[in-house]
């Protein structure tokens, strides 16, 4: 029988939601137990956090100021050593997940499975390549630990309601000192939180300017959505990196996502494929974006979103 | 210093992949074929450090099929000084690949390996992070911005949360993300020059590598499809339309 150890991801205190999304593909095994291992610099609050995720057997802590900032080489040799025991290691396929797991399998002499989307067993998987353009089954070999990142979008969060025991675990492994933190620059919003926003409202191009985008923060705040973009808008510099939908920047499921003078290249449909409901606001009728739309609006943005306030009174 | 870059041959991004109808494959035959996007830029900028005096060699590697010479030929027409060709006629898996440049930073001893964040056949997004590993060195993956000064790389990293900077010891391993730079094109005079300069072949079985491709594949499908909705005339039907579906 499967056992489950899963990497928590948590920033400033506050655990990610990414993490109780593992725990749902960790469920899909039917595993004997899942565990989770919080490592910080100080990982009790959000070991509390973990504690409460639904199916969860214990939370271990590793508390060491080595940890206070997640740097995948400091961090790995401590969750291979943990490892032993485990049938399989999980983290969320997120920027943390995709820098840190791969060390964690190289250490533990493995492949990893990236972007699971699918259990067929405890040893089948399903998985994305080529920008999504194909789903592959992959079986691992059942005589080595299965290491996987896990695409977040393909699972719905764990359930609350869980009351797991937490304990301190020791890890005895030489920790590297090569790397430094130096700084994280977060874009501070009040707005939901993209990954795991119920809507999204995202511009592309077509919204023109730094400026113009204020349109689309409007729109946003009115429907209680997040902001995303496609890499254009962001390479243009309208919009901070970190609203980046689509194969190279957040994978998201939303139940209603607006594309906006996106055009709809398949990299980015790549990160919205598994929305709810995808509606699309375009000048161009022939768009590429709205052969995969559910309602499609043909018309300049800058006179539909004004309308649209409107009409939402 | 000297700089290794990862260089792997991909179909190209703008090809529209089929899965073969028996599920046994995608379709490769005629396909257009690149250098990774990725691997593109991870050459892009270790150009840009030889440019500004900081390199003075840049070493392109791939592992890959007889028939990639040309293939190397265009990084080495892009500007690099030198190609390593390792040889196998089966694709390999991200830590064997790993398992394979550790063996070429044995033999060429490099300050710097950057390679792309992940190719766009297998979406993997493993080698670097395995490399970095099996190497024992510091890893920055998903680099937007790579300053080298006394022996450090600082480097700015694309992550969820916005930009993180990261100062790692070098030598180390990055991993490219698709704003640190936009690569260059390849000049005609270029390719002819490329034709001159060394690129060595090494059969896979010479390296000694222990291959480890452990996951099997054992089906492919199509993705889901999204289907084309309705098309609605202004905003008013629009929202009548969320509305209808419970979405406002
Ligand atoms: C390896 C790789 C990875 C990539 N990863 C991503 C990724 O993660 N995410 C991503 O988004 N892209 C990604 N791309 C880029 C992708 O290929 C496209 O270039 C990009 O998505 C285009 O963005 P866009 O739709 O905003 O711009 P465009 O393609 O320029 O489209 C702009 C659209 O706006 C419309 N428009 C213009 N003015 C108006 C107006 N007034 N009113 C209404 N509509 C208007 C136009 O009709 C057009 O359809 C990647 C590319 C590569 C090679
Ligand atoms: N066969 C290969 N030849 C050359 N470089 C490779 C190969 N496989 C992986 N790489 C490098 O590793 C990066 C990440 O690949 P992956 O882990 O497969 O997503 C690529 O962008 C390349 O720089």
């Amino acid at each position: 029988m499967a056992k489950v150890l899963i990497v928590a991801e948590h920033l400033d205190g506050t655990l990610n939601p990414a993490t109780a999304k593992c725990v749902s593909a960790a469920q899909a095994l039917a595993p004997e137990r899942i565990d989770i291992v919080v490592l910080a610099a100080d990982p009790a609050g959000v070991a509390a956090q973990a504690a409460q995720i639904a199916g969860v057997a214990r939370v271990l802590t590793v508390a060491n100021p080595a940890n206070a900032h997640p740097i995948a080489q400091v961090l790995a040799p401590q969750v291979a050593a943990l490892a032993a025991g485990y049938t399989h290691v999980f983290g969320p396929s997120t920027t943390f997940g995709k820098d840190l797991m791969p060390a964690v399998a190289a250490r533990l002499g493995v492949n990893q499975v990236s972007d699971l989307m699918a259990v067929e067993d405890a040893y089948t998987f399903k998985r994305p390549i080529y920008a999504g353009n194909a789903i592959i089954t992959v079986q691992a070999p059942a005589d080595q630990t299965v290491v996987a990142t896990v695409r977040t979008a393909s699972w719905p969060e764990a359930a609350r309601g869980g009351n797991a025991a937490v304990e301190a675990a020791q890890v005895d492994v030489p920790l590297p000192s090569h790397t430094r933190f130096v700084g994280l620059a977060a874009g501070k919003s009040d707005r939901p939180d993209l990954q795991s926003a119920k809507r999204v409202v995202s511009g592309g191009r077509g919204v023109g300017s730094a400026e113009n985008f204020q349109i689309i923060y409007r729109l946003a705040d009115k429907l209680g959505a997040a902001v995303g973009a496609s890499r254009a808008a962001v390479d243009a510099g309208y919009v901070p990196n970190e609203l980046q939908v689509g194969q190279t920047g957040k994978i998201i499921a939303p139940e209603l996502y607006i594309a906006i003078g996106i055009s709809g290249a398949i990299q980015h449909l790549t990160g919205i494929k598994d929305a709810g409901t995808i509606v699309a606001i375009n000048k161009d009728g022939d768009a590429p974006i709205f052969e995969v739309a559910d309602i499609g609006l043909v018309g300049d943005l800058f006179q539909i979103i004004p309308e649209l306030e409107k009409a939402l009174g | 210093m000297k700089i290794l870059v990862g260089y792997k041959r991909v179909v190209d991004y703008n090809v529209r992949i089929q899965v073969k109808p028996d599920g046994s494959g995608v379709e490769t035959a005629g396909v257009k074929l690149s250098p990774n996007p990725f691997d593109e830029i991870a050459l892009e900028e270790a150009l840009r450090l030889r440019d500004k005096g900081i390199a003075s060699e840049v070493v392109v590697a791939t592992i890959a099929p007889a028939d990639a010479q040309a293939h190397l030929r265009n990084g080495l027409a892009m500007g690099a000084n030198r190609a390593i060709h390792v040889v196998t006629e089966t694709a390999v898996q991200p830590l064997t690949a790993a398992r394979i440049f550790l063996k070429l930073i044995e033999r060429e001893q490099p300050d710097l390996v950057i390679l792309g964040k992940q190719a766009i056949d297998d979406d993997a997004n493993q080698t670097g992070q395995m490399l970095a590993t099996l190497w024992g060195r510091p890893q920055a993956t998903f680099a937007s911005k790579l300053t080298i000064e006394a022996g450090k790389a600082t480097v700015v990293r694309e992550v969820d949360a916005g930009l993180e900077t990261l100062e790692v010891e070098l030598p180390a391993v990055v991993t490219t993300d698709l704003r640190l730079n936009e690569p260059r094109f390849i000049k005609l005079p270029d390719i002819m020059k490329a034709k001159t300069k060394p690129l060595d072949t090494i059969p896979l079985a010479e390296l000694g590598v222990e291959a480890n491709d452990s996951l099997k594949t054992l089906h492919y499908a199509p993705p889901a499809k999204r289907s084309r909705g309705v098309m609605v005339k202004d905003a008013a039907e629009l929202v009548a339309a969320l509305k209808q579906k419970g979405l406002l």
